[in-house]
């Protein structure tokens, strides 16, 4: 029989165990997503230059990017890295490094879709009012390509945050690592693991809901 | 003003344009016309960079538009330019629309570029809606601000892309107004469209292309009153027949 029993669930197991590690998830999910977007969306405009020799190793990078398993660049990374600088970088830089560098891949394809949607005449009118290239891209393109496409960067935000969990492959503090560590230590594996996945689903539904909000503000302005 | 010296354009093993040449000189009002598919909207485009050519060159106030070393950037930012969509910004503001290109690539100060701005919407009689976003205003609306941005930037010449095709017919008048005021005070235009009444108005000559090549380049009451060319009298007893 099943008998769960969550009393050992006390303030002090959560500032102890659970804390640090939603924070490291947290901070592991905000950093691989304004890094990624960035990362991302400059990936996008070197794949949208026209120019084979931006083109070419944009495509490279996307591509071998979205064909490996996360869990596998993770560890690669973990495990290479040290080999190449020398010294240990520690689960934590290595993880938030892994993920900014994989989900830039991500966010580019969003991106690159979100850039092909504004009509090529929004282009020719920042040029011809003497935009230069960078000026047209940053002040017309890029914040209407970025608005039309908020709703599919959260989304793939959302996934992110579920994706962090990976971290266990190399053993990074993060949110799940956290409950893992007090359901050993009290011995209580089915409770911590339960209420691990009940956070992060109100975590990664509450974001969805919001972005459904988001889509319908961004249709009507539209 | 604006010197179009044997143009030609392909797009891939296509022909667009074919030795095209005219010039308009300062405070000229030229009108260009034609069938659609005929390379006129080709041409225009020609003349500020934005379109490339393969033959030929052109010069706006002496300068080159074909030579690479040409700073195409400050040669657009004094020849202003009206689309057939209006292109205006539709994440700013009307107020921002107009000013955003002075500040950035005139340097103007922003308090500056909103003052020219209002002045300019209010010219064309919008000045009520500057806190408005494009969205928010009719067609007729959006290319009325679309010419006073263009003004912005106190251009030497404009250019007009079909700037009344897209527009619900009441609203045509109202933008060719503006047009008629501009073209009274002397600016130095080139604009493609089909509204022969305007050619007819304000018009000094008018050029008809056909396949990419000009194929009249008369004075609009030569052009109007004796076509010289087969296709053109063709094509104006199609549009003027009712």
């Amino acid at each position: 029989m099943l008998a769960l029993d969550f009393a050992f669930f006390t303030p002090e197991l959560i500032s102890g165990y659970i804390v640090k590690g939603f924070i490291f998830s947290l901070q592991l999910t905000l950093v691989a997503m304004v890094g990624g977007i960035i990362l991302g969306t400059l990936l996008a405009l070197m794949r949208l230059s026209g120019r084979p020799w931006l083109v070419m190793p944009a495509a490279a990078y996307v591509n071998t990017m979205r064909s490996i398993p996360l869990v596998m660049v993770i560890l690669w990374f973990f495990l290479l890295i040290p080999l190449v600088i020398g010294k240990p970088l520690g689960a934590e830089t290595s993880a938030i490094i892994t993920f900014t560098l994989f989900e830039a891949a991500y966010y580019s394809e969003i991106m690159r879709a979100g850039i092909q949607s504004i009509s090529r005449g929004q282009v020719a009118a920042g040029y011809a009012l003497g935009m230069s290239y960078r000026q047209t891209m940053g002040l017309i393109v890029l914040p209407q390509a970025f608005r039309n496409m908020l709703p599919v960067l959260l989304t793939q935000t959302i996934i992110l945050f579920q994706d962090t969990s990976l971290v266990y492959a190399i053993g990074a503090y993060d949110l799940l690592k956290g409950f893992e560590i007090a359901g050993k230590n009290f011995n209580r594996p089915v409770e911590t693991y339960l209420v691990a996945a009940v956070l992060y689903f109100i975590i990664s539904f509450s974001l969805s809901m919001l972005v459904r909000k988001l889509q319908q503000r961004i249709a009507i302005v539209r | 003003m604006i010197e179009i010296k044997n143009i030609s354009k392909w797009y891939g093993a296509f022909r667009v344009l074919t030795d095209c040449t005219t010039q308009v000189e300062k405070g000229e009002v030229i009108v260009v016309c034609g069938p659609s598919g005929s390379g006129k909207s080709t041409l225009i485009k020609c003349v500020n960079g934005l379109e490339a050519f393969q033959q030929g060159d052109i010069f706006v106030n002496g300068t080159s538009v074909g030579d690479p070393k040409t700073n195409l950037p400050k040669l657009r930012s004094h020849v202003g330019m009206v689309f057939q969509h209006f292109e205006l910004f539709p994440h700013m503001t009307i107020t921002e629309n107009l000013s955003i290109a002075q500040v950035k690539v005139l340097g103007r100060s922003r308090d500056e570029a909103n003052e020219r701005g209002m002045k300019l919407l209010d010219r064309v009689g919008l000045k009520p809606h500057a806190h408005k976003h494009p969205g928010q205003l009719s067609g007729g609306q959006q290319q009325r601000v679309a010419i006073a941005r263009a003004l912005s930037m106190d251009p030497i010449c404009m250019l007009f892309d079909e700037p009344t095709s897209a527009l619900d017919p009441e609203m045509v008048n109202e933008v060719l107004d503006v047009m008629v005021q501009l073209a009274h005070e002397g600016m130095t235009m080139m604009v493609v469209t089909h509204e022969m009444g305007f050619a007819r108005k304000v018009s000094d000559r008018v050029i008809f292309m056909d396949q990419g090549s000009i194929v009249e380049d008369a004075t609009k009451e030569d052009f109007f009153g004796k076509p010289r060319s087969e296709r053109a009298q063709q094509f104006l007893s199609k549009i003027l027949s009712h």
